[in-house]
């Protein structure tokens, strides 16, 4: 294998498990190592400049930065990432002071249409900058899905009204009411750009018979869910059923039990491990009593003189065909009928522009889709942004977060007069963490605790009012014992060939048998002779070039502890602990390209 | 005139147990602490790592932090002994492991955290080693010392429990000098080599691998620490050796004997490490395919039954032939070679026990009135000299 080059930016980021795998790519450990000295702000802070909501996304992120926790390989359960952020929020003092100044302007105008996560994010990254941002929402405050379709009991109004008033705060027009219902005659007001972060607003239908009939009783989720919010609906019948696996069938079903809702069912077409709700928030809607079943598809609904009466299914059983692919064929199973008074359809959301008109310029592909660059976020009309789940589909907020910031980066390059698919490389800060002989600047005492459950709020009480959070976080004592579960894998392992003498130190003290000096060889081969088994090829070998005996130094990165014993039994300083801080660069924070201080 | 009282000895204690450290940085102790680690050794371990028979892994074989200097040697030695015996998948509380004084007599602490341990006075690990094995001759026995405690202090120490055959594997983590005390030249410095400061060796050396052939060791190799591919499988053969087994480890010193000018630093070492063989152990009944080139493997079958396959290096060399290993010892050196591998097995070779006559029975478990049968038998005894 080539040495391997740890100057490039992406290196080392890719050992940040999480940082890597957050769309944001917010700057993960350093934030925990905040919440571990008491320092919450600065921890809402880094949350904050990253990812836009932190007190949003630390009770409904979906987490992607869990799963590829590295504390997920060398124990069973990652560490809790996302509630920790929440902890920064919870107990952060007042930030005001450390917000961007609401900027002069520039005289640039930007239209976001959707006042959302998306649209919010670029008009965060927008506004210090002196552009005019105005955001176009059909409701009347700002937030999105966020405030519409997240159950209050999962994320208050406090939290939102605080975090899309930070933004709101930085000068940002916000016109609430106003649903922006043709695009052409937004391209007519000469905005500088547009970016459209509607989202996915329209729930998916359920076509089978009974449908029309029975439509009293039969709701829409999502559409549902946001009438909850706006205090429109606030009940239902005693037995609900709930269709479909995802989040917001979990919302739809812990919504209904607060509703009045006694029976409360979910039935999924599919089998219960490949529904597409988080595990948490299946876990959450179980431990409210409401069970959740499975290989059942509706095929019709059940009514006397319009009145919904129940819903029947079809057993099925997952087959494979010779492709391999999965088929859900009947199991043969004679059909069940559930009796209910309710039914929420929660089987999916679509995108939906018929706003957009087809001369404006903006294309679409067969799915009617628009068609968006996956990088700059433009779409065919040089002066239309799209993201969020307007650009690509239903996803999540972070999405949507990462997104903004790109689109925004986009607007500025354009309206600096750069070239938009020049994309700037991350920053990155580079600092030994030796302090002494044997003084480390991090904590590098391996926690052997377990994940912490964070406290819920007692279910009888929780489940008589939607507007009682459910859980109360982490206080302070469990944050700490979360935080120090936390590896501190942005502190990297750093390896000098010049200055090792092959003494193999490293190598006897490593408690995760990480390291091997070995021959050279292709990297199929390589993992082969490791000290220990190399299970996961994602996880990057870290190569040195050629060391005195011809032989190579190779780290295996899957399970490294960052614990720095490999520096620390160093006696030459060839291994160093190095703090690496990866921050995406925004709009704005970016050095000005050649076409830029040329114009 | 004042009673004898006994002396009483200061020393500089850790104010805790370093893997019980509960706080960053320092625990507050003295000169012994210039070099170590105050970071705990985490408790997890790969979650791939392999078990041997015993459902250990290797980490269960090890044992408290070193507190050696940073690169030291003497690390990677223990680290092949924890390899050996995870490997033979030994069971902790069947070993022995005995140190006399200094760097190297430290390390037994760093490995089995589970087995005996003794840790007795400078040189003297020979003679306590001895008495415990005839007390108890069903342990597996780990004699650890050093250049200092078994070329100088402990010198007769060392021919005496060779010569008498006793049943342990005997190590020397040699590594030229007297680290404890800065650096000073030891008995197994070449002459002509150079201290850290400069100053030149005007004394001889003692190769230690020379008197133990020619005190009659029956498992004789010597071997470099930073070469575990060749120190493991010499390790365990010779824990599966019945008999003396004397092995020399070149253990470079890092803080005083890593220099230009020695001939116990890694690069000299490496650059005039002369391997005869490499070997192979084979132990259980598991029929082991073994693909070697014909003719360039001896099978050594020892007592126990376990093989070792010796992949010859150098096709000459014979290791069941003490002459021949003295001789061959003896123009390398001269040639300023360090002739490393396995230099002499004698795989049928009697151990203590078997000179002595001894029960089978470990003494330390046989009842009083069988170790002490009375009067009686004593006048018997005494008659039949008579």
């Amino acid at each position: 294998m080539k040495p391997t080059d740890i100057a490039a930016p992406d290196y080392f980021h890719k050992v940040v498990d999480c940082q890597w795998a957050c769309p944001a790519h917010t700057p993960v450990p350093e934030y925990i190592r905040l919440i571990a000295q008491g320092r919450y702000s600065d921890a809402y802070m880094i949350n904050w400049k990253s990812n836009v909501f932190p007190g949003i996304l630390g009770r409904t992120c979906d987490r992607p930065c869990e799963p590829a926790c590295r504390r997920g390989r060398v124990e069973e359960t990652p560490v809790a990432i996302c509630r920790l952020k929440r902890v920064a929020a919870d107990f952060k003092d007042d930030i005001k002071q450390r917000l961007p100044r609401p900027a002069p302007k520039n005289g640039k105008r930007v239209a976001l249409v959707g006042g959302g996560p998306a649209s919010l994010t670029v008009a965060r990254d927008l506004a210090p900058l002196g552009y005019h941002c105005t955001v176009f929402d059909g409701d009347p405050e700002a937030g999105g899905m966020m405030r519409t379709q997240i159950p209050k009991f999962r994320l208050p109004n406090s939290v939102i009204d605080e975090e899309t008033g930070y933004i709101l705060g930085l000068g940002v027009d916000f016109k609430g009411g106003q649903r922006i219902e043709s695009m052409k005659s937004l391209l007519a007001e000469k905005y500088d750009a547009i970016f459209v972060g509607s989202g996915a607003p329209r729930g998916r239908e359920l076509d089978i018979p009974g449908r029309k009939e029975a439509a009293g009783n039969i709701h829409i989720g999502i559409e549902w869910l946001a009438n909850v919010s706006f205090g429109h609906t606030d009940k239902i019948g005693k037995r609900v059923i709930v269709l479909g696996g995802g989040n917001t069938a979990m919302d739809c079903c812990r919504t209904a039990r607060r509703l009045g809702g006694e029976k409360v069912t979910v039935v999924v077409r599919s089998g219960f491990e490949e529904m597409k709700a988080s595990p948490w928030e299946k876990e959450d809607a179980i431990h409210e009593d409401i069970p959740i079943l499975n290989y059942m598809v509706p095929v019709a609904f059940k009514h006397v003189a319009g009145k919904l009466i129940g819903v029947t299914f079809q057993h099925v059983k997952a087959e494979f065909d010779a492709k391999g692919r999965r088929n859900l064929v009947p199991s043969g199973d004679p059909d069940q009928t559930i009796p209910c008074d309710d039914v929420l359809v929660a089987v999916g959301q679509e995108n939906a522009f018929p706003w957009i008109e087809q001369d404006c310029g903006i294309e679409f592909d067969k799915w009617h889709m628009p068609k968006v660059d996956p990088a700059t976020f433009a779409s065919t009309n040089p002066k239309v942004f799209f993201g969020g789940d307007a650009a690509f589909g239903p996803k999540n907020i972070i999405w949507a977060v990462a997104h903004g910031h790109d689109a925004a980066l986009s607007i500025h390059k354009m309206l600096s007069g750069e070239d938009i698919t020049e994309r700037p490389l991350p920053d990155v800060q580079v600092s030994s963490q030796k302090m002494g002989i044997h003084e480390w600047s991090y904590d590098n005492d391996i926690s052997i605790d377990k994940r912490f459950k964070v406290p819920h709020r007692d279910k009888v009480i929780a489940l008589k009012d939607i507007r009682t959070e459910v859980e109360l976080g982490y206080d302070v004592k469990l944050a700490l014992g979360e935080a120090h579960r936390c590896l501190n894998c942005d502190v990297q392992t750093v390896f000098s060939t010049s200055l090792c003498i092959e003494c193999d130190a490293c190598a006897d003290i490593c408690p995760m048998d990480c390291i091997t000096f070995t021959d050279n060889g292709e990297e199929s081969d390589l993992r082969h002779r490791l000290k220990a088994p190399s299970p996961h090829p994602d996880q990057d070998l870290y190569v040195s070039s050629d060391l005195k005996t011809g032989r190579v130094m190779v780290k295996d990165e899957d399970v490294c502890l960052h614990c720095g014993l490999c520096a620390e039994r160093c006696p030459t300083g060839a291994w160093d602990m190095q703090k690496y801080f990866i921050e995406m660069t925004h709009a704005g924070s970016t050095c000005p390209t050649k076409s830029r201080s040329a114009a | 005139m004042p009673a004898l009282v006994a002396g009483i000895h200061a020393f500089l204690f850790l104010g805790q147990d370093v893997d019980g450290r509960d706080k960053p940085g320092h625990d507050g102790l003295g000169i012994a602490g210039a070099f170590m680690t105050y970071i705990a050794k985490p408790k997890f371990h790969h979650p791939g790592l392999k078990k041997n028979d015993l459902g250990y892994t290797h980490r269960d074989y090890e044992g408290k932090i070193s507190t050696l200097c940073a690169g030291c040697g003497h690390d990677s030695i223990t680290a092949s002994i924890i390899e050996a015996c995870y490997e033979l998948s030994i069971e902790p509380h069947r070993v022995a492991k005995i140190s006399g004084i200094g760097c190297s007599s430290k390390t037994p602490d760093y490995f089995l955290g589970n087995s005996h341990g003794f840790n007795s006075v400078h040189g003297r690990m020979p003679s306590v080693l001895t008495g415990a094995n005839l007390a108890n001759r069903d342990l597996i026995y780990l004699g650890v010392s050093g250049d200092g405690d078994s070329a100088s202090i402990g010198f007769g120490q060392f021919a005496h429990s060779i010569r008498r055959g006793v049943n342990m594997t005997y190590i020397v983590e040699n590594n030229g000098v007297y680290g404890l005390t800065k650096g000073q030249f030891s008995a197994t410095a070449d002459r002509g080599s150079k201290s850290k400061k400069g100053v030149t060796n005007t004394d001889n050396a003692i190769d230690l691998v020379a008197i133990a052939l020619q005190l009659g060791a029956t498992f004789v190799a010597r071997s470099f620490s930073g070469d575990k591919t060749q120190l493991v499988p010499l390790i365990a053969a010779a824990i599966r050796h019945k008999g003396a087994s004397f092995i020399d480890v070149i253990s470079p010193c890092i803080a005083f004997n890593n220099h230009a000018g020695s001939t116990k630093s890694f690069d000299y070492v490496r650059e005039h490490n002369d391997a005869v063989n490499r070997l192979d152990v084979l132990v259980g009944r598991d029929p082991i395919a073994v693909d070697y080139a014909p003719g360039t493997v001896q099978m050594v079958e020892q007592h126990d039954g376990s093989k070792i396959a010796l992949r010859k290096i150098d096709a000459d060399y014979d290791p069941h032939d003490r002459l021949g290993a003295q001789t061959f010892l003896a123009k390398h050196a001269a040639k300023g070679q360090i002739v490393t591998g396995l230099l002499y097995v004698d795989p049928d070779a009697e151990d203590l026990h078997e000179h002595l006559n001894t029960v089978e029975t470990p003494l330390n478990t046989l009842e009083a009135d069988t170790l002490c049968p009375g009067s009686t038998v004593l006048d018997k005894i005494n008659a039949s000299l008579r």
